[in-house]
């Protein structure tokens, strides 16, 4: 272990920014950014869930038998989404009737999953928690980015509030499925010749 | 009878599951390079879909709702899940080789393709019954098949052309997939 605390950290920031750098959770990507304050909604969710099971993971991996550590990656992921999905039900409805089934499907993002396997099974906890951290706030960072572009362009406001005058035509496009579709590409474009990993 | 056809229709075009409802994106982008691989992925989801549904649909009713466990649906649904894929995945070794040796290498990543879980979460949303819980589950899955072919078709065509080089790969792969989404966005006329 070379690296330290602070670069497991930055790199999630970066260097391996998810869904820019690592390919993966791409669903609730696309999904929950038609407005900011949903982006914002769903990343502090996946920053709680990826930090709370990286940390739980770390601290287990002495005791999951190797066979069977996906199926109790799986519960213990379960289960803070679970924590996360009551939590958001008692405190923030209106958000939580919004985001709709993709709390409960951050169970299956390939990121929550995909770091306890390559990342805290292998690794102490403090930097799995550092880890988990950056790679969750780089998550929030991409999705609030990608919100924005779309909200902003689509329905001409940011975080709800009107931006441009009366005049504007809202361009319906980036707000429905294709245009997600079509930003990311072209996000992922321009991360791309911005510079190599 | 025509209830379940319009409900068929609606699931597999116009709320077409990964064009339209964002769902199973990181098996669209990964096994959509090949035409082979596509075909695969679409069967055994196909397969496993309708099962996780039906078995899915039979928990809700008859073990969550009964004794009032509604706030543990997101655990046993996975757990059924994962357990569904290994079950399905054992038979299929043992009793039906050939298709085995088909479905094989996809089987696993099923349990974390969003779109299985996805559907049987709007399953229960939708308060369908068990018959309109099959229709569904069956039609989702087809539309999932139908974008993930035509894509792959799309995208062996794409191999061809000379991509500008940051727009390669899962970049032009995304591109491609908003103007597939575009063609589907026309049926949304239809309803």
């Amino acid at each position: 272990m070379a690296k330290s605390v602070t670069q497991e950290f930055t790199k999630g920031l970066w260097a391996e920014i998810p869904p820019f750098r690592l390919v993966l959770g791409l669903c609730p990507i696309l999904a929950v950014t038609k407005s900011v304050e949903n982006a914002i909604g769903m990343g502090v969710a996946v920053i709680f869930v990826l930090v709370g099971s990286n940390v739980l993971v770390s601290m287990l991996r002495k005791i999951i038998p190797s066979k069977v550590r996906i199926a109790c990656f799986i519960i213990i992921v379960a289960t803070f989404v679970t924590v996360v999905e009551l939590l958001m039900q008692a405190y923030t409805y209106p958000l939580f009737l919004k985001l709709g089934i993709f709390i409960p499907l951050i169970v299956v993002n390939c990121i929550v999953l995909g770091r306890a396997e390559a990342f805290a099974y292998k690794n102490g906890i403090i930097p799995s928690f550092a880890d988990g951290l950056g790679l969750g706030i780089g998550f929030t960072i991409s999705l609030t980015a990608l919100a924005a572009i779309r909200e902003v362009l689509g329905s001409g406001t940011f975080y709800g509030n009107q931006i441009f005058g009366p005049s504007f035509q809202p361009f319906n496009f980036m707000v429905e499925a294709p245009g997600a579709f079509v930003c990311l590409g072209l996000m992922l474009c321009a991360m791309n010749s911005i510079g190599k990993k | 009878m025509g209830d379940y056809v319009l409900l068929a229709i609606s699931c597999i075009f116009i709320n077409n599951i990964l064009l339209m409802q964002y769902l199973g994106n990181c098996p669209f982008l990964g096994t959509s390079k090949k035409m082979e691989t596509a075909v695969g992925m679409a069967m055994a989801v196909i397969f496993v879909l309708v099962l996780a549904g039906a078995i899915t649909w039979l928990t809700e009713m008859f073990i969550l709702r009964k004794f009032g466990l509604e706030y543990l649906r997101t655990i046993s649904f996975i757990l059924v899940i994962a357990a569904l894929v290994q079950f399905v995945e054992m038979f299929l070794k043992k009793s039906i080789p050939a298709l085995y040796a088909g479905l094989g290498i996809f089987l696993p990543l099923i349990t974390t393709n969003c779109a299985v879980m996805g559907v049987c979460l709007i399953n229960i949303k939708e308060e369908y019954t068990f018959i309109e819980c099959l229709v569904s589950s069956f039609a989702y899955s087809s539309g999932f098949g139908l974008a993930l072919i035509l894509f792959a078709g799309v995208r062996e065509r794409i191999l061809l052309a000379r991509v500008p080089k940051p727009l390669q790969d899962t970049s032009i792969g995304l591109v491609t997939a908003g103007l597939l989404s575009l063609a589907f966005f026309a049926f949304k006329g239809m309803a």
